[in-house]
């Protein structure tokens, strides 16, 4: 008992530092490629090619002053970050990060939690997250944050319809619920459920992005229209926690893409662990590149596009997937 | 007998209750909200408890994920802040038997439980008074298609007819002459805000 209880807390420990450094890494990823693609150079004093440049910019967030506008809502305003970061830290829960190993003579699970309805687990964490963003951009008594909170709340909603159904294809092919056991199944290159769903993937792709709040669905934080959006008023650390959950989310999203359609730690050679980091980092960096590629929609698009063409996709993919599955 | 099922029971409970208890208190419509999701959290535990992960996910998804946050959403459009004059305080004499009235209904339902519930199943026990497939996957599925069958479809159809009417009549508003006040309608279903841009 006592085992199991140890085991778990490091695992725990380890996946949230890991998922922490990725978040600050990920940043530098980001203002290094983007820089690169718009010909220029990024970060580079702090450190070698700039590597410091996350641990300078904690710093900085840590001691700047924290500024509470005066018509804010206390309470609320307060507890919006913690719910917008802690949703998004909670995917990890469930995600299997590789096959099972034995460290230090104990058989480990590489994965939290192998909860049996893990998928279902990851979109209630990720419809928790609309409250951060949406209680943001109410508690802050700012006109910015509570048009950036609106847009959030109805384009979330609408983008989750998508994202839950475009998940459904490779549910019914696999005719699991459990991350380990979809993971499992595609053990080999040609068993990716990407080849059996191209359209589900598609799908979950453009609504994970939407869900993110990523380019070229960042309506939230629309810096030309909206100032910051929902973060407008917030600063010092309070900022950096939405910055980092929403890193975070975006590393999930990566993650379950990755175990969904990716064949998930699956791969030859390579210790499993090392194949589900380069999964995940080629997803970033494929996020990255569509946000240095692509302008933003206009809202109207946004919801129109959400509504009228993802939607009716995404319906007539579990159709016909699930047709051909009872055939 | 103290272990831990007891305890992380008891507690979901308490919080669960509580949620709910605030929710009613609460001036403010959004702190109301709050404490509503507080509460359907602390029942998709009892839920995951008793082995249902299924309903657990779904409550969470369901309810806290998509209905209260279109609640938030309608609160916010119409810019509701705590205020006053929310509803009538009523009269001394309708106060006191308004609090007369829930005592004894608290009273009354202390007293069911104790004879009913309590005697018979201890707090420990409930997870071994449902089927073992209660709140799964198959288990709902297998009741919703199978034995339920005809009320669920039915139920789908009166939720078809019920959005088919809500966009008509806020098709009919915005079409109207009085823009204004169509404006929060057109704006609260977002399917609808997506229609306007056409």
């Amino acid at each position: 008992m006592l085992e199991i209880v140890l085991i778990s807390a490091i695992k725990v420990v380890v996946v949230i530092l890991v998922v922490l450094t990725g978040c600050a890494y990920a940043t530098y990823l980001e203002r290094k490629v983007v820089g690169h693609m718009q010909h220029r150079i990024g970060p580079l004093y702090a450190g070698p090619h700039g590597l410091l440049q996350p641990i300078a910019d904690a710093v900085k967030l840590i001691f700047k002053e924290e500024i509470v506008p005066d018509n804010v809502e206390r309470v609320t305003y307060a507890l919006a970050p913690i719910i917008s970061f802690v949703p998004s830290m909670l995917i990890f829960a469930v995600i299997p990060f590789g096959a099972d190993t034995v460290l230090f003579g104990h058989e480990v699970t590489m994965v939290i939690s192998d909860m049996n309805v893990a998928i279902l687990f990851i979109l209630a964490t990720t419809s928790l997250g609309v409250y951060g963003i949406v209680l943001a951009g109410w508690s802050s008594g700012s006109k910015y944050s509570l048009m950036g909170g609106l847009r959030s709340s109805a384009q979330m909603i609408s983008y989750e319809v998508g994202y839950g159904l475009s998940i459904v294809g490779v549910i019914l092919i696999a005719n699991t619920l459990s991350l380990r056991e979809l993971v499992e199944q595609q053990a080999s290159f040609g068993d990716w459920f990407i080849w059996r769903q191209p359209l589900g993937f598609l799908l979950f792709l453009t609504c994970a992005i939407a869900e993110t709040n990523r380019l070229p669905f960042d309506m939230p934080e629309a810096e030309s229209e909206l100032v910051g959006g929902f973060h407008t008023e917030y600063s010092s650390m309070r900022f950096a926690m939405f910055f980092i959950g929403e890193y975070a989310a975006i590393l999930g999203v990566a993650a379950v893409a990755t175990s969904l359609f990716l064949g998930g730690w699956q791969g030859p050679y390579l210790p499993s662990v090392v194949w589900f980091c380069i999964k995940v980092f080629l997803f970033m960096f494929f996020y990255i590149w569509l946000r240095a590629t692509f302008p933003r929609f206009r809202y109207d698009q946004l919801m129109a596009f959400g509504w009228k063409v993802l939607f009716p996709l995404a319906l007539l993919n579990t159709i016909v997937t699930a047709a051909l599955v009872m055939l | 007998m103290i272990n831990l099922d007891t305890i992380i029971f008891a507690i979901s409970a308490l919080v669960a209750v509580f949620g709910a208890v605030m929710m009613i208190g609460q001036r403010n419509p959004v702190a109301s909200v709050l404490y509503f999701i507080l509460s359907l959290v602390a029942q998709a535990v009892l839920y995951i408890q008793l082995g249902a992960l299924f309903l657990g996910a779904i409550l969470i998804i369901v309810y806290a994920g998509a209905i209260m946050v279109l609640f938030l959403f309608v609160i916010m459009l119409l810019n509701l802040r705590g205020q006053e004059d929310l509803g009538e305080r009523g009269s001394s004499v309708g106060r006191f038997s308004k609090y007369l009235l829930v005592t004894l209904f608290v009273i009354e339902l202390g007293m069911v439980i104790k004879s009913s519930v309590l005697p018979n199943a201890g707090i420990t026990g409930i997870s071994s008074m449902v089927p073992s497939d209660f709140g799964s996957v198959v288990g709902v599925a297998e009741l919703l298609f199978g034995k339920y069958l005809y009320p669920f479809e039915l139920a789908s159809v009166l939720l078809l007819a019920a959005i088919v009417g809500a966009v008509v009549m806020a098709g009919r508003e915005k079409a109207g002459d009085t823009p204004a006040a169509a404006k929060p309608e057109s704006a609260s279903g977002p399917g609808s805000v997506g229609g306007a841009g056409d």
